[in-house]
């Protein structure tokens, strides 16, 4: 239960827009474990609960393992649970992520993207979120702070749907979003309670009613269960458009689903970006237009489930193909880039890999910059690289 | 006259081009480091074969001013780190250098064990009360009814008294300090470092940025002043009995100081016998 809260504007940081989305949602069991940046999210919302603006259970516990293995428990006792965490902490939940989504637990976890050790940062990069693509968890990014506070919104509505009950892990980017303060519209909690009814358990723990979940399981089923979630995951993709397209009917703003195209339609050349690069990215494009370049922007909201189609038919009408990533899997690619190229699989153009921002490096307007100029070169004469690390050191591009 | 000196005696233990470090004014951690500086200044320990290891937090932040090899692992994970270092090199002096969020919370489960198979390492662990790095939230051995960011209205869950869990999990020496019993501390170092087996150290250390503030201790100065009145030395007494409680004596001293054969030592002997 929460108090009524009016609909307001804020000027709020990143971390207060995803404690107060999650407040917003009325969710019952939050357990956490401190780590920056993520930090302020958990501290806001112990501050809601010691303020009686919300009764949810707020459980302080030893390690980010034991938050996320509190969450599913909470979750399978029927109530709507809420986490977050960063980079190391992510990777020691990793054990726990497979068992929330096989178990088919909708819980939420907002993710700021930080530096995954060693060396240690704490600075944004993506290589804390993205090795968790096979965990069974819808990822999304967000671009803005009223992103954020939306997203945990619809991430609710989105996993909590019958066709799809999988966890949500909506995730932003360090520093950049969860320190900085912008304004952000909050609807009121009656609104959100129109659009988000309470959370209908599939199957809850009860004593009076035993059953054993997770249990002992030999191949004569699992097979079926990997399906199961398999088909879930593809099911989301539509379940992801309706519910965004409900929430701007109803909120005024839209997300366009999987992913947001901007001047796409007469486009030479397309870069796909992810998270807060994407604002640089838009100025860029606006001022290349300017100047009479084709160049389109593609912003990809989900990495799971990945947008394969929406980008095909993108791509099909394009000349070059680039794509922006902020983590490296090693030897292969960023984990976009291996992505995307398995989507446009078939298609006769160069799709390139832009590397930067790494680590936490700024990614500015020139860097942008430099990544239509070589698309927009590819466009004309077949490339020597697919993979350009822009703004390295003892890299020549 | 003014006299302008150009280094410090103890710079040559410093990685003096990590200098200033990032601690806070009044914090006890630079004197916890300074007393360990002098520990080594009076052993004969080779620096060449002392390791230095951290777990995350501010206290993490040791191995990385101490011009030995260091290594500043992750969160909770510096006493298997240093497990590996001691069991593949024996002739190293290991030293843990960590927090009690560190040691205690994410990982506790690797202090109990060292110390129940007696590898051979120092651990120093400075107590602070509550997580200071990441800004000062409830840990496991926050003092009931203290205040923290995540317990506005008091602490209500009951703290390890960290010298009993290391005394009940097997450690040969137990000792607790201060950060104002300086020389005590130094003297308690040197005599963790020649031990053989697993060696604990908890200092009580003042952390007026995060803990302090909230807890009627707002400075440095204010939290000496407390341990000054509040501290008494028992040495020998059953850790137990040495719960820390607001407003109560601190009990500090050497609880325990005890032979046994370490790991490496049983290990040894298991191959002889398996040999014969
Ligand atoms: C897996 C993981 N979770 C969380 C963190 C964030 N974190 C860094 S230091 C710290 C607590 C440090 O407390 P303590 O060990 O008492 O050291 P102090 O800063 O008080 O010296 C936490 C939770 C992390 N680095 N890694
Ligand atoms: S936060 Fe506390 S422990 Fe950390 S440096 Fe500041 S005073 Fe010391
Ligand atoms: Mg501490």
């Amino acid at each position: 239960m929460i108090e009524k809260l009016p609909a307001k504007k804020m000027v709020i940081t990143g971390d207060y827009a995803a404690a107060y989305g999650a407040l917003l949602c009325d969710v019952d069991v939050v357990a956490a474990y401190p780590i920056t940046p993520q930090t302020l999210i958990v501290e806001e919302f112990s501050t809601f609960v010691n303020d009686g603006i919300t009764d949810a259970e707020f459980i302080m516990v030893e390690s980010e393992h034991s938050a996320m293995s509190a969450c599913i428990a909470a979750q399978a006792a029927g109530a709507r649970t809420f986490t977050a965490t960063s980079s190391q902490g992510l990777a020691l939940m990793h054990e726990m992520l497979f068992v929330a989504s096989a178990l088919r637990l909708p819980v939420v976890m907002a993710v700021v993207n930080r530096t995954l050790a060693a060396p240690i940062g704490i600075w944004c990069e993506h290589n804390d979120s993205m090795p968790e693509r096979d965990s069974g968890w819808i990822q999304m990014s967000c671009e803005d702070n009223q992103e954020v506070l939306d997203m945990i919104i619809m991430a609710y509505k989105i996993g909590e749907n019958k066709d799809v009950l999988l966890p949500v892990m909506p995730c932003l980017d360090a520093f950049i979003l969860s320190h900085t303060v912008e304004p952000v519209e909050a609807p009121s909690s009656d609104e959100v309670a129109e659009f988000l009814p309470k959370y209908e358990p599939q199957a809850i723990l009860d004593p009076d009613k035993p059953m054993a979940i997770g249990t002992f399981t030999p191949p004569e089923y699992i097979q079926e269960l990997r399906y199961q979630t398999h088909v879930a995951m593809e099911k989301a993709k539509d379940v992801i458009k309706k519910v965004t397209k409900e929430f701007a009917s109803k909120f005024g703003r839209d997300y366009h689903g999987l992913i947001e195209e901007y001047r796409c339609d007469d486009a030479d050349v397309v870069l796909m970006t992810i998270g807060t690069v994407t604002g640089t990215a838009r100025e860029v494009v606006d001022e290349l237009r300017q100047k009479g370049k084709k160049v389109g922007l593609i912003k990809l909201r989900f990495y799971r489930p990945f947008p394969a189609e929406e980008i095909r038919k993108i791509a099909e009408n394009v000349e070059a193909f680039g794509v922006y990533d902020r983590a490296i899997s090693y030897g292969s690619g960023g984990p976009l880039f291996i992505e995307t190229r398995h989507a446009l699989y078939g298609l006769d153009l160069p799709v390139l890999n832009f590397l930067a921002g790494l680590g936490g490096r700024d990614v500015v307007k020139g860097d942008v910059e430099k990544m239509y100029e070589i698309l927009l070169k590819a466009k004309e004469e077949k490339p020597k690289e697919e993979i350009y690390w822009i703004g390295t050191r003892g890299v020549e591009i | 006259m003014e006299i302008v000196a150009k280094n410090h005696p103890l710079d040559k233990y410093l990685r003096t081009d990590r200098i200033p470090h990032i601690w806070c004014p009044g914090c006890g951690l630079g004197t916890v480091l300074n007393c360990f500086l002098h520990a080594l200044e009076e052993t004969d320990i080779d620096l060449k074969n002392l390791a230095i290891v951290s777990g995350i937090g501010c206290t993490g932040r040791v191995a990385g001013y101490i011009n030995v090899d260091s290594y500043h692992t992750t969160h909770g994970r510096a006493i298997p780190f240093a497990t590996g270092l001691k069991l593949a090199n024996p002739k190293l002096k290991v030293v843990v250098f960590s927090g009690d969020g560190d040691l205690f919370a994410i990982g506790g489960n690797h202090f109990i064990h060292a110390a129940r198979r007696n590898i051979d390492m120092t651990v120093i662990c400075v107590n602070n009360y509550n997580y200071g790095m990441t800004g000062g939230q409830l840990g496991p051995t926050t003092p009931l009814d203290a205040r923290t960011t995540t317990s506005p209205y008091g602490n209500i869950e009951h703290p390890f008294n960290l010298c009993h869990v290391a005394a009940a999990s097997g450690a040969v020496y137990v000792a607790r300090w201060t950060a104002l019993h300086v020389r005590r501390l130094k003297e308690s170092m040197k005599e963790a470092l020649n031990k053989k087996g697993f060696s604990f150290i908890e200092v009580i250390a003042s952390c007026p940025t995060t803990y302090g503030r909230r807890n009627k201790m707002p400075t440095g100065l204010e939290t000496m002043k407390y341990y000054k009145e509040h501290s008494v030395i028992k040495h020998g007494i059953d850790p137990s009995k040495a719960d820390i409680e607001i407003g109560k004596d601190i009990v500090v001293g050497k609880f325990v100081d005890i032979e046994k054969p370490t790991f490496d030592e049983a290990v040894h002997e298991l191959i002889k016998k398996a040999r014969k």
